[in-house]
């Protein structure tokens, strides 16, 4: 196993970050435009992947915390006679076998996945910034250690070993589901973070701070941790995306606490009560969606991240339709040219003329 | 040989590190699992599988936990991880011999077919940055973002159910006789089919997005643009240079995540009550079988390490600089 | 004395660039990158292009093989380059097929940084011979071996390194096997940006040396392109020097170096110091490097140079002739010899 080259958890949404330092090519410097390099701080935040994916998580924490009270009806109510009925007025998003309805249980259900997949995300996020921060900085023996404990943790399937803890405890809460999976989610960060970590060490500021005396944890404080933001931010995206998936995984089959209401629960009662067999799309397409739609936020924000700390994924602001106007296809190897500067509107040669009258 | 001693020390530290972690985690759990257990099965256990559950569950209090650490190594190197409740009086090892070729010949294949898969589209719609190809990108976040079993429910509702075309239950068709011939392996074939489009479904995309970024950064690497230089044939600068640097990072993430991707499909045997060493899993845990349950998370994290090493092989062998390390 | 007895070069254009211009950024606000560059290169000439980074110097080589990456656009000009079979070909508008074939077998490239740009996954044999095999198809396996071999002993490397992969040779190793790769077709002109920039200083005269005996033994041009104008003096026939995406002052090597008549080219030559002959005073340039975003209306060097007027800041110059044409300056007000 090499280098890590990706910030983000395993599949969740693999991208390069960490690739890109240990990668520059040496292009001369003139090849880079000085310019770009000043707007770059504020590139984030101009993103519009970034701003939709934040966008849409505003929604959902919106949902979260509004959702128990806006909920149209009770999301555990049961009404035999209203069996398995499909979306209406009365039940925007149908009912179940037991005729509750779906969408109050999706209302009520946003705030227990919010809860457990930001909280989980803090925790993993924290342990993954301590582990990875001190393995990269104090070096030697310590970070042989701290790199093989990231690395077991990561090699050791999460999801089982979650279920078997979790089916050990009696009367599953929040808390523990948040506990364990913070536990077993952190080292995919950590692991991140060191090597970025080991980087910035040898930078010249960093050598120049240590050179001056500077105590070690205000190197780390105002020296390293500052360069690390847009990592820790994505650490903190991708493991909020795997404890999201973790929980809702853990109420579908059934081990998570069925009082509390979560995504994953419709699905584990749906799934039991044999929706699919008998038509009921309206029981478990949303829940997925609403999964889906909150894991896609999370991605773009992500996707806003990976191009500010990896300029060579940037788009490089291409507008499809200009492009497409202009007749440039941008590719490596092979320079558009679109021949728009010519002998008649030269700009170059227009301004001599000018300067010759 | 400093690199392949580093290797081997790592694994055997995961593989002691996932059986002590076995050891201990029914031993930090609050309250008593196994003696209400016990209570359960009051009488219809046998005094040998008492003693094992024992040995298991540290209850056996004369002896020190250190002494319980070392008879647990013991019972593990003798093959024995205990007897379950489940399928009482059946051996776990027993039943997890049952189990884990469904497994490894599911989810195995397609993780396979999903890795190689994925990195091969990957490969081409970041080759063809700023095309149409990057139209797909929000189609593979999207299969990135849902869990894998929704997409199982998904794909039984169409396939299964709407359409009516594949099975979608048990891992062959239940009238027949488990024996190698035409109509079994038919069968076997046909009830894999549903999952394994499942997992590959839902695990691909984050290849094509992972080798996607990858190829897009090695396309700016200086030896890319050389190969453009020399006038080689674009398929040739695609495969021979980007592709080929591309894919080293590619098979360590495989590595790295394929405990990630593994629990992931786990879950879609139970959506199809696929009859692996997952759906063991669910059902072990519905049960409350912890004997059943400690033995499949101990067999599964040694699969997982024995599927680590050999992509790591694959990367010594695609990467010259690892080989030539002195 | 007579500058003509220096230059091997015959009257023959290999490379003409006229007026080229390139931006960077596909938007509405591209930065000009280069802004109508002309160049020519002569049959056998070594030509120099040196001037501070950033100044365009590498976009212009890049630029002229259509090498140069996303989001680098050209925007007009033409880049004719006569080819081995002695038509020019004007390569901004070749086909990917025809650019791909003129590719190396018309100009070869030796980039800067030999680390990044060998494959470390592949031989260096193959990595020699590829280039062979995609434009010479009838060629046997064991032809290409041969010439692998052959051009590798060329640039003065053990031919039993072929089998070597590039993290086993050293940083000059691999610049050489750059070197040999880039010779392959035996091109009429070489491109070589920053060739030893990346090395010590022993290995840079030895790549010096060897280049220059490569020209003599075949007859190539090449275009150097450096930021240290010092080493165009032992290699270089003639020098063009680039500031802000123009050439402001190109002519023969040695007059240009010991009588430059742009004062940018005076500034540059000074922050040098000379590697032979009489020690001059270090000076340096005052100001930054011009931001091409915000270039100012008049000549580009004005808010650096001690000799600008009104004029200079107002009025953008244009290349002129001076010496008999021997020398072009883009200057309201050149240095008198």
């Amino acid at each position: 196993m090499s280098d890590p080259t990706s910030t983000s958890s395993p599949q969740a949404a693999p991208t390069t970050v960490a690739a890109a330092p240990a990668t520059n090519g040496t292009f001369s410097d003139d090849l880079a435009p000085a310019p770009a390099m000043g707007r770059r701080r504020f590139l984030f935040l101009r993103n519009a992947k970034s701003i939709l994916g934040l966008s849409i998580i505003g929604f959902f924490v919106v949902l979260a915390i509004v959702g128990p009270w806006i909920a149209p009806h009770d999301p555990n109510a049961v009404n035999p006679s209203a069996s398995l009925e499909s979306p209406s007025w009365s039940h925007w998003l149908g009912t179940s076998q037991t005729g509750q309805d779906i969408f109050s249980q999706l209302l009520v259900g946003t705030r227990g996945v919010m809860v457990v997949g930001f909280s989980a995300g803090i925790i993993a996020t924290a342990l993954a910034v301590v582990i990875g921060v001190s393995a990269g900085f104090i070096g030697g023996a310590g970070d042989e250690v701290l790199s093989m404990l990231s690395n077991i943790f990561l090699v050791i399937p999460s999801l089982p070993l979650i279920i078997i803890i979790t089916a050990q405890i009696e009367g599953n809460s929040h808390l523990t589901i948040i506990l364990v999976i913070a536990l077993t989610g952190w080292a995919w960060g950590a692991r991140v973070l060191r090597s970025q970590t080991l980087s910035l060490r040898r930078r010249d500021f960093v050598e120049a701070a240590r050179a001056n005396g500077e105590r070690r944890w205000r190197i780390i404080g105002f020296e390293i941790l500052p360069n690390l933001t847009a990592i820790i931010a994505s650490t903190f995206i991708n493991t909020v995306t795997a404890a999201v998936l973790a929980e809702i995984t853990l109420a579908y089959i059934g081990v998570a606490s069925l009082s509390d209401w979560n995504w994953g629960t419709i699905l584990y009662w749906a799934q039991s009560s044999g929706a699919f067999q008998q038509g009921a799309w309206w029981w478990y397409v949303p829940a997925g969606l609403c999964v889906a739609l909150l894991g896609m936020s999370l991605a773009l924000i992500n996707f806003g991240i990976d191009e500010f700390v990896n300029p060579r994924l940037r788009s490089t602001g291409l507008n499809a339709r200009t492009l497409r106007q202009r007749h440039i296809r941008p590719r490596v190897g092979f320079t558009p040219v679109v021949h728009e500067v010519g002998a008649s509107g030269d700009r170059t040669k227009a301004r001599k003329e000018a300067d010759h009258a | 040989m400093k690199n392949l001693a580093r290797k081997a020390i790592f694994f055997l530290v995961t593989a002691w590190a996932a059986v002590t972690l076995n050891f201990f985690v029914p031993r930090l759990m609050p309250g008593d699992p196994v003696q209400s257990l016990l209570t359960r099965y009051q009488g219809q256990m046998s005094t040998d599988a008492i003693h094992s559950l024992y040995v298991l569950f540290g209850l056996d209090e004369q002896s020190s936990l250190w002494q319980q650490y070392l008879d647990y190594w013991g019972q593990l190197f003798r093959g024995d991880l205990g007897i379950s409740f489940y399928q009482f009086p059946t051996p776990v090892t027993s039943i997890i011999a049952q189990t884990l070729p469904w497994t490894i010949g599911l989810v195995g294949v397609a993780t396979v077919i999903s890795f190689l898969l994925g990195t091969s589209i990957g490969a081409y719609l970041g080759w063809r940055r700023g095309t149409w190809a990057d139209l797909l990108i929000p189609l593979t976040t999207f299969f990135s973002s849902v869990p894998y079993f929704w997409i199982g429910l998904i794909v039984i509702t169409l396939f299964g159910v709407i359409w009516q075309v594949l099975p979608f239950y048990g891992s062959y068709d239940p009238g027949l006789i488990p024996y190698p011939d035409w109509m079994f392996i038919s069968s076997v074939i046909e009830h894999g089919i549903l999952p394994a489009l499942t997992i590959v479904l839902s695990s691909m995309a984050g290849w094509i997005l992972s080798m996607r970024n990858m190829m897009v950064t090695v396309s700016s690497e200086d030896y890319v643009t050389v190969a453009h230089a020399k006038g080689l044939p674009e398929r040739q600068v695609m495969t021979g240079y980007a592709a080929r640097n591309a894919v080293l990072p590619q098979i360590s993430g495989f590595a790295l995540s394929l405990g990630f991707v593994v629990g992931g499909t786990l879950v879609m045997e139970q959506v199809f009550s696929y009859q692996g060493i997952g759906f063991m899993l669910f059902k072990a845990v519905g049960a409350k079988d912890y004997p059943l349950m400690q033995g499949i998370f101990l067999i599964i994290t040694l699969s997982v390490l024995v599927a680590n090493i050999l992509a790591d092989i694959v990367y010594t062998i695609l990467d010259p600089r690892t080989r030539k390390e002195s | 004395m007579p500058e003509s007895v220096l230059t091997g070069a015959s009257d023959e254009t290999i490379l003409d660039i006229r007026d080229l211009h390139v931006d960077y950024g596909y938007d509405e606000r591209p930065t000009h990158v280069l802004r109508g560059v002309d160049l020519t290169v002569r049959r056998g000439e070594v030509l120099g292009l040196a001037g501070e980074s950033g100044c365009g110097k590498s976009t212009l080589a890049y630029a002229a093989t259509r090498l140069l990456p996303p989001p680098g656009l050209i925007t007009g000009g033409e880049v004719w380059i006569t080819g081995a079979d002695d038509e020019k070909r004007d390569w901004l508008r070749l086909t990917d097929t025809q650019l791909r074939h003129a590719r190396w077998s018309d100009v070869a490239v030796v980039f800067q940084g030999a680390m990044n740009s060998l494959n470390p996954v592949h031989r260096i044999g193959r990595q020699l011979t590829d280039a062979i095999r995609a434009h010479r198809p009838h060629t046997s396996a064991a032809e290409r071996h041969e010439r692998g071999i052959e051009l590798l002993e060329l640039v003065g490397i053990d031919p039993d390194r072929i089998r070597a992969y590039p993290h086993e040779l050293s940083g000059g190793m691999r610049q050489r096997v750059m070197i040999a790769m880039a010779l392959a077709l035996e091109p009429r002109l070489l491109i070589m940006d920053e060739p030893t920039t990346a090395l010590d200083v022993v290995m840079q005269r030895q790549i010096l040396e060897q280049i220059a005996d490569l020209r003599a033994r075949l007859g190539f041009s090449v275009v150097f392109i450096t930021h240290d104008v010092s080493l165009l003096i032992e290699i270089a026939d003639r020098i063009a020097i680039m500031y802000a995406g123009e050439i402001v002052e190109s002519g023969p090597a040695r007059s240009l170096y010991h009588h430059p008549r742009h004062p940018y080219t005076a500034g540059l030559l000074s922050s040098f110091p000379p590697l032979h002959g009489p020690r001059r005073d270090l000076g340096g340039i005052p100001g930054s490097p011009p931001d091409l975003a915000a270039l100012p209306a008049g000549c580009p060097f004005a808010p650096r140079c001690a000799w600008a007027d009104d004029h200079c800041r107002t009025d953008h110059p244009h290349a002129t002739k001076l010496d008999d044409g021997a020398r072009d300056v883009a200057c309201w007000k050149p240095l008198t010899r």
